[in-house]
């Protein structure tokens, strides 16, 4: 406790939001133990951390780097296809699933990171909605390629083909990976819940780590000040791209879990909404706030869900609650008294702390 | 011949996006914000003129005006209701928010009008125009859409630059804390700028549903999102740019659908903004600004 | 070409010489400025060492000439003074300097280097550091990550220490908060490093500029209008203060300032530039008396200035 209490702020907050995850993890693997958890809930379980993950991958670009990215989903994408294709490649040569989808999950992140360079180098002379719209772009350029890309793998090795299945020339037995328009199946399904912890542990820890180092205050100094940042010999193209890079890898992570948690999955699936999807996450749990973003991404995901019963009021509802979030938590009014309420609330548990110090080191020893 | 064809229906496509990137273009000028819901007023402008034609069966040019007063109306009230409260946030919750408010538009047309794609019929009951033995095929719709967006980007030209509602618009854009200084109405202006922008995308969304005559909930996205690539593409702010960046947004998709492919199309249309932004970071029209240091 | 200031006599030389690499004594008003071939003046214990020298620098906007055939030379350990009314082009020699803006014609000297072709960042790193006119803070961070921020280049750590906490990352972590407080001591600043710097009060928000500009390990800090929306006292501590940063840290210091008894009270070298153009040079008494920089000032009337 005491211990606890003389970290430094940063640390705390984010001890607290690791064992935010571990406990959430514990509990529904607890709940899945004891047969508390609906089918519906099992088969959300994974989707859930990979929103997670990519809720914190693109908090590193929008609330950390300060630039705005409409095209997450398509680094997402990227890592899907990938995983799927390094997986199959992989399932002669390595007998373990684990390791199969450890490697696989690297390769998708690599390849991910390297569409990241390739996008961000002449990206990140752009700025603020010019930004926003060339990533866009390029989230529905990776989408239409994806869409016109067969690729297949026989004895012979990979074929690939821009035109149709056919163009493949594949031999008996070869199997078809990625089918165009009709994405990739068969996949094998390795991913878990389990594996699906791990990997939100291990963003949560790039991220952190990265934020409170050398790099990471480079990337806030260029987000608060770009002219006052080259100024003092920061170069803000290095520490934009490498927040971009990052967080593209991380996506691409994100992506392998997901795409190996499924049968089949579909390039359409990744478009323009996806991306809008994640960045609602991260602005609703508050820009640069992992732990309010990985709240926000878990509860957007489980509610539509829940929500199913409404049919087609449903989205009507989400577009609404939206809209209403932003106006009232921008509202300088509110904003005010929640501050001051906020204050009031602090200073009567400064109090409350100084005469119970010797109670709660008591505590503190007997937990 | 073929060239020619895909050059007139890509003029013809082209002067659709131009006349929904001009509202694109003029919102962000003054509001400096990405209206996300833009491409959705489009589609509540087909299916106001389509209800008016099918439903009340009144005659096509009464189906338009209607819906243009109905897109006019719903964009002033979008703007007073979601956006005004929101002018002094940070400009990701403005982005969000006219997300919301497109999810908003979808999804209420999804309720009204269901989602089953609604054929629409045509507005102009002429002939196509058959041009050296028939080689050559005008519709008279690509003339029309072609005509009508000259005539919208005169007017507006001519409206931002000799009227005094027009001067006011550009004091606007340019610094608003002066412009209210001059005794300008801040609040009126942006309305106005928004009413004009949607009663735009009624135009534009008749137009092309009258050219690809299916409507649905999501037929605004693709060509809302198409066109606001082509306001960044001509230069965001300005209208020229707008109307360059449409027209050439719209021959650059039909010729790489008749000569690559349909599905690379779109990879195409984004890949030429993407060069173009690289050569000219604030567009072909726009104009760089620096931070004052 | 037809100005006088090479043929410039000292009036004083109280307490000039020695060794430039020494200490140089308290008392610095009386510095004795020697003339350079370039009609420009440095103080006499820094003969020969010139930290900045710049060529014909000039800088066009549209059509307007902004800033022309800048001539100036500061010494290895000289506080130099660059006024002139509003508008005259003080602060766009400041951007030219760190490569804000590219210069459109002539050179920048910088310790004998070139900085042609040279970006910001880079400047930065050749040894320019400088504050802002308006502030520019990282004003959500705190006051020891501003600090921190600003010895970005003095302590290595690459990005994947820093991710996998290398032992590396912690050795340089400490570095980062030992040199931080260590700097921001010079101010009696070390107890606000936990607060935002956003939050600061203004004088405090100026103060944590130079010492974060100071941490970038400079050879020549610029300063510009420190002591704008300070109050005299505020004032007299910031003058002692920069004295004692180029004590300390034996750097060259030149500042903008519309406050004169500041510029006349610690600088050594003043130019005075009026429409882009420098057109005066010299001692601040030299500067007090010259007819062209009343004439500037106060316009054409020929009244005393003071």
């Amino acid at each position: 406790m005491k211990l606890f209490k003389n970290m430094d702020k940063t640390t705390r907050s984010n001890l607290i939001t690791y064992t935010m995850v571990i406990v959430a993890f514990l509990v529904m693997q607890g709940l899945g133990a004891i047969g508390g958890l609906s089918s519906s809930m099992k088969g959300q379980l994974v989707p859930i951390t990979t929103y997670i993950c990519l809720a914190i991958s693109l908090n590193l670009v929008v609330g950390i780097s300060g630039e705005l990215s409409l095209g997450h989903a398509g680094f997402m994408s990227v890592g899907a296809f990938t995983s799927v294709v390094a997986v199959s490649m992989l399932q002669g040569m390595v007998g373990s699933p684990l390791v199969r989808f450890f490697l696989g999950c690297a390769i998708a992140g690599l390849a991910a990171a390297c569409a990241g360079v390739l996008i961000g180098i002449p990206v990140m002379r752009l700025q603020g909605d010019y930004l926003a719209i060339v990533t866009l772009a390029f989230g529905e350029i990776i989408k239409n390629l994806l869409n016109n890309l067969w690729l297949g793998l026989d004895s012979n090795g990979l074929h690939v083909s821009m035109s149709n299945a056919a163009a493949l020339g594949l031999e008996q037995g070869g199997k078809i990976l990625i089918n165009g328009p009709q994405g990739a199946s068969g996949i094998e399904r390795i991913s878990n819940f389990t594996l699906g912890f791990v990997l939100v542990l291990f963003t949560l820890f790039v991220v952190f780590n990265l934020v409170n180092s050398r790099s990471g205050r480079a990337i806030m100094a260029v987000r608060d000040n770009r002219i006052a940042a080259e100024s003092v010999g920061i170069s803000t193209t290095k520490y934009r791209l490498m927040a971009f890079v990052v967080s593209a890898g991380l996506a691409g992570m994100a992506g392998a879990l997901y795409a190996m948690n499924f049968n089949s999955i579909v390039p359409s699936k990744f478009d323009f909404n996806n991306s809008i999807n994640i960045l609602v996450f991260v602005v609703l749990g508050g820009m640069g706030n992992i732990r309010g973003g990985i709240i926000s991404a878990t509860l957007l995901t489980v509610l539509p869900e829940k929500l199913r019963f409404l049919g087609n009021f449903r989205m009507l509802i989400y577009a609404v609650v939206l809209i209403l979030v932003m106006l009232v938590s921008n509202n300088r009014q509110l904003n005010n008294a929640f501050d001051m309420l906020k204050e009031k609330i602090l200073r009567r548990r400064g109090d409350d702390d100084d005469d119970e110090t010797p109670a709660q080191t008591a505590e503190g020893g007997a937990a | 011949m073929g060239f020619l064809t895909n050059l007139i229906n890509g003029i013809s496509l082209g002067s659709v996006y131009a006349i929904i990137a001009l509202g694109y273009t003029m919102v962000y000028g003054i509001a400096k914000m990405l209206n996300f819901a833009h491409g959705d007023v489009i589609m509540v402008g087909g299916y106001i003129c389509f209800c008016c034609m099918q439903y009340l069966g009144l005659p096509p040019v009464l189906g338009v005006l209607l819906a243009v007063v109905g897109c006019t109306c719903l964009g002033v009230v979008i703007e007073r209701l979601a956006y005004k409260p929101l002018r002094e946030a940070p400009s990701l919750a403005v982005l969000i928010t006219a997300i919301g408010m497109s999810y908003f538009l979808q999804n209420s047309a999804l309720l009204i009008w269901k989602s089953d794609p609604k054929v629409f019929p045509s507005v102009i009951s002429l002939p196509n125009i058959s041009l050296f033995n028939g080689q050559l095929v005008i519709s008279p719709i690509s003339i029309i859409t072609v005509l009508a967006c000259v005539v919208v980007m005169v007017c507006l030209t001519l409206f931002t630059q000799r009227t005094k509602m027009g001067k006011a618009m550009r004091a606007c854009s340019e610094d608003k804390a002066a412009a209210q200084l001059m005794g300008i109405d801040v609040n009126a202006t942006i309305s106005m700028v928004f009413a004009i922008g949607s009663g735009l995308a009624a135009i534009a969304g008749v137009l092309l549903c009258s050219a690809y005559p299916v409507l649905m909930p999501t037929t605004g996205s693709m060509p809302g999102i198409k066109a606001f690539t082509a306001a960044v593409f001509g230069g965001i702010g300005s209208i020229p740019g707008a109307a360059l960046g449409g027209i050439l947004l719209g021959v650059i998709e039909i010729f790489a659908r008749a000569y690559i492919g349909t599905q690379l199309a779109d990879a195409i249309v984004f890949a030429v903004l993407i060069v173009v932004l690289l050569v000219r970071p604030a567009g072909l029209l726009g104009k760089e600004m620096h931070e004052k240091v | 070409m037809a100005r006088e200031e090479g043929t410039y006599k000292a009036q004083s030389a109280a307490a000039g010489g020695g060794s430039p690499r020494k200490k140089p004594q308290a008392e610095q008003k009386g510095s004795k400025l020697v003339p350079l071939p370039t009609d420009s003046l440095i103080p006499e214990r820094d003969a020969g060492q010139t930290i900045l020298e710049c060529r014909h620098l000039g800088i066009d906007f549209g059509g307007l000439h902004a800033v022309e055939d800048f001539n100036f030379m500061v010494g290895k350990t000289e506080i130099a003074g660059l006024i002139g009314p509003n508008g005259a082009g003080k602060t766009t020699v400041f951007n030219l300097l760190t490569k804000v803006y590219q210069p459109t014609r002539g050179a920048i000297i910088l310790d004998g280097i070139d900085t042609a072709n040279m970006t910001t960042p880079q400047v930065c790193q050749a040894g320019i550091a400088r504050t802002f006119q308006n502030i520019r803070l990282f004003d959500s961070l705190t006051v020891e990550d501003n600090v921190k921020i600003g010895l970005h280049n003095q302590v290595e750590c690459g990005m994947w220490s820093g991710i996998f906490r290398m032992p590396k990352y912690w050795l340089a972590e400490k570095e980062f908060h030992d040199r931080a407080l260590e700097l921001l001591d010079v101010f009696n600043m070390a107890d606000q490093a936990g607060a935002i710097a956003g939050s600061l009060p203004y004088g405090a928000q100026r103060r944590l500029e130079i010492v974060r500009a100071l941490a970038t390990s400079p050879k020549l800090l610029l300063l510009d209008e420190p002591a704008a929306g300070m109050n005299p006292s505020e004032t007299a501590e910031l003058m002692e203060n920069i004295r004692k940063i180029r004590d300390e840290f034996q750097i060259a210091i030149m500042l903008i300032e519309h406050d004169m008894d500041l510029v006349m009270g610690i600088c050594e070298g003043i130019a005075v530039l009026n429409f882009g153009k420098i057109i005066a040079k010299g001692t601040p008494s030299d500067i007090q008396s010259n007819p062209q920089v009343i004439e500037a000032y106060l316009g054409t009337q020929d009244e005393e200035a003071k």
